[in-house]
């Protein structure tokens, strides 16, 4: 009897394990069979590369090229802010705060993580999207730039809490030798411990910028939600997250429109697993 | 040699000011909403229900909406992520299907939020006709926290001691007698910490629940998990985009409200690993 019971709770916790597969798998496939129907009214390569997404017009044209440049232009601005700031703030953490502030900043790093993206929106509509129209002398502070900032504070947890623990788990010997020939401590962090946790922070970049590419309300407050080719990173953009979050309420179950978004979807799922698989790949790299 | 001191000092500079740079906004964001959010705090606006097309009265169905969704997320997601933890630090052996558990952890943690509403739509309110109900949402949330769940229980569990096991064993006990009897308990407080930060996660969250269950406007609490739901998050949104002329003591109330709630579920996950580790016996 009491083989029995253990045999089942077994069985049982053997599948829950295996769960989270069957969910990823899961996910994909509804993405699939939903999304794949856009295929029969737009060819794969019009899909991606068409220049017009008016999706509710008659015919619809479906090109997400704005959308993915628009993810691209808010993405790539995030970055180019948050890793020198972020790494920045790792290796301050890491290396040279005392273990009082080292604790306090920590949590001043999880705090941030912790705001819902839509607070974030909604302060940068009323703080940061007003003083970039005024600084930059717009007719509206919605840009891809007002994105680009707010989305690199989301990203920033991420990159921190990643990075600093890759500087951590370099074994204290490399700088110990490093100080021991003489070096300052700058020159142990800049030559020795960031070459040597130097996959683990691009881990901690890649999983920022995954952070960054699938995020939804902030983008969809802030950056203007215009589906054009964006000219500068000035001007208003549009992403793919934003896309399917402000239309899906309005297309129809079984529509063009619908199955189109779906196929957006399938778009970030392959971008996000990419971006994971890649970042594993680094972490791993690490621990061998 | 005094160069190189002058450069680690100016570099240290940057660094610092680096910190500062994410440390001093996060604050100004929640010192801000609590000074402008405050005055709108009231017993009212916690207990009625919105008016005057959202401009005035409370938010107390989207208050309550909050945590029928996240209660129903965390009923769904902690068994099976409590489960999926033990195999993972009790069971799994070092092959291919625990390297690819792992993987489908991580992208589970990374599939976009919106990615999981588009999801829940299709699988829950679409395939399974639950509809856009607390059900759906619930589900939709649940997948989402799972990771969370999965990782920090399975920390928690790995923490209690080899020795544990081994003499629980040695007496006789059975695999899972060790593990009900010994391992379990003594990982309560990280798996609890773990579960709260996946509650606190739930409960802001909007994108996944735009498509399977939030409702726009909706005076009434719902009757039962086949209906509509208005949720804190997409409330602050609808209020911020979608409704003009909204008073901006309103949504900055909203948006205090819902900070507060979140921020107050992490600072208990904090204290309760605080005072985890303090009373910790081995």
């Amino acid at each position: 009897m009491r083989k029995i019971k253990e045999f089942i709770i077994e069985k049982l916790i053997l599948l829950c394990g295996i769960a989270s597969i069957f969910f990823v798998v899961l996910i994909f496939l509804f993405l699939l069979k939903e999304g794949l129907a856009v295929f029969k009214t737009v060819s794969p390569f019009h899909f991606l590369c068409g220049k017009n997404w008016y999706p509710i017009s008659e015919p619809a044209q479906l090109g997400i090229l704005p959308l993915i440049l628009g993810s691209l232009l808010v993405t790539f601005g995030a970055a180019i802010i948050s890793v020198p700031i972020g790494v920045a703030c790792a290796v301050y953490i890491a290396e040279i705060a005392p273990v009082k502030i080292k604790e306090a900043l920590k949590s001043g790093i999880e705090l941030l993580a912790a705001i819902p993206s839509v607070v974030l929106g909604f302060i940068g509509m009323v703080t940061l999207v007003p003083w970039v129209k005024n600084v930059f002398n717009l007719p509206t502070g919605l840009t891809a730039l007002s994105g680009s900032i707010m989305l690199a504070f989301m990203a920033m947890p991420t990159i921190v809490s990643i990075a600093e623990d890759a500087l951590y788990s370099i074994p204290k010997t490399y700088k110990e030798g490093a100080l021991a020939l003489g070096a300052t401590q700058w020159q142990a962090i800049w030559r020795v411990m960031l070459p040597a946790a130097s996959s683990g922070i691009l881990a901690a970049v890649m999983l920022g910028i995954g952070r960054v590419i699938g995020e939804t309300m902030a983008v969809m407050m802030i950056t203007g939600n215009a589906a054009v080719i964006p000219q500068s990173i000035l001007a208003p953009v549009r992403t793919l997250t934003a896309t399917i979050a402000a239309e899906m309420g309005e297309a129809v179950v079984g529509s063009e429109h619908y199955f189109a978004l779906f196929a957006i979807g399938i778009v970030l799922f392959i971008i996000s697993f990419a971006i994971n698989v890649t970042a594993d790949l680094a972490l791993h790299r690490r621990q061998e | 040699m005094r160069n190189s001191h002058r450069v680690q000092n100016i570099a240290f500079f940057f660094l610092f000011l680096a910190t500062l740079l994410i440390v001093v906004p996060v604050g100004l964001i929640i010192v801000i909403i609590i000074q402008k959010g405050l005055p709108a705090i009231s017993w009212q606006f916690l207990s009625d229900i919105p008016r005057q097309g959202m401009r005035s009265g409370g938010i107390f169905p989207a208050i309550v909406g909050t945590i029928y969704l996240v209660l129903g997320a965390i009923i769904f997601a902690l068994p099976v992520g409590l489960l999926a933890a033990i195999y993972l630090s009790e069971y799994a052996k070092d092959n291919l299907l625990t390297r690819m558990i792992k993987l489908a952890i991580v992208n589970l943690a990374g599939v976009p939020s919106v990615v999981y509403g588009l999801f829940g739509l299709a699988l829950f309110v679409v395939f399974f006709k639950f509809g856009v109900s607390v059900l759906s949402g619930s589900l939709t949330l649940g997948i989402m926290i799972l990771p969370i769940i999965i990782t920090t229980s399975r920390e928690a569990l790995e923490s209690v001691p080899h020795s544990f096991r081994e003499v629980s064993l040695s007496l006789g006990a059975s695999k899972w007698q060790t593990i009900r009897h010994i391992v379990l308990p003594n990982a309560i407080p990280g798996i609890l910490t773990g579960t709260i930060l996946g509650l606190g996660r739930a409960a802001g969250e909007t994108a996944p629940i735009l498509f399977t269950v939030a409702a726009f406007y909706l005076p009434q609490l719902p009757k039962s998990i086949f209906e509509q739901a208005m949720a804190l998050p997409y409330h602050l949104y609808v209020i911020s985009t979608q409704v003009p002329n909204v008073d901006e003591k309103v949504r900055y109330g909203t948006a205090l409200v819902l900070l507060t709630l979140v921020l107050l579920m992490n600072l208990l996950a904090i204290i309760i690993r605080y005072q985890f580790r303090k009373k910790k016996r081995w």
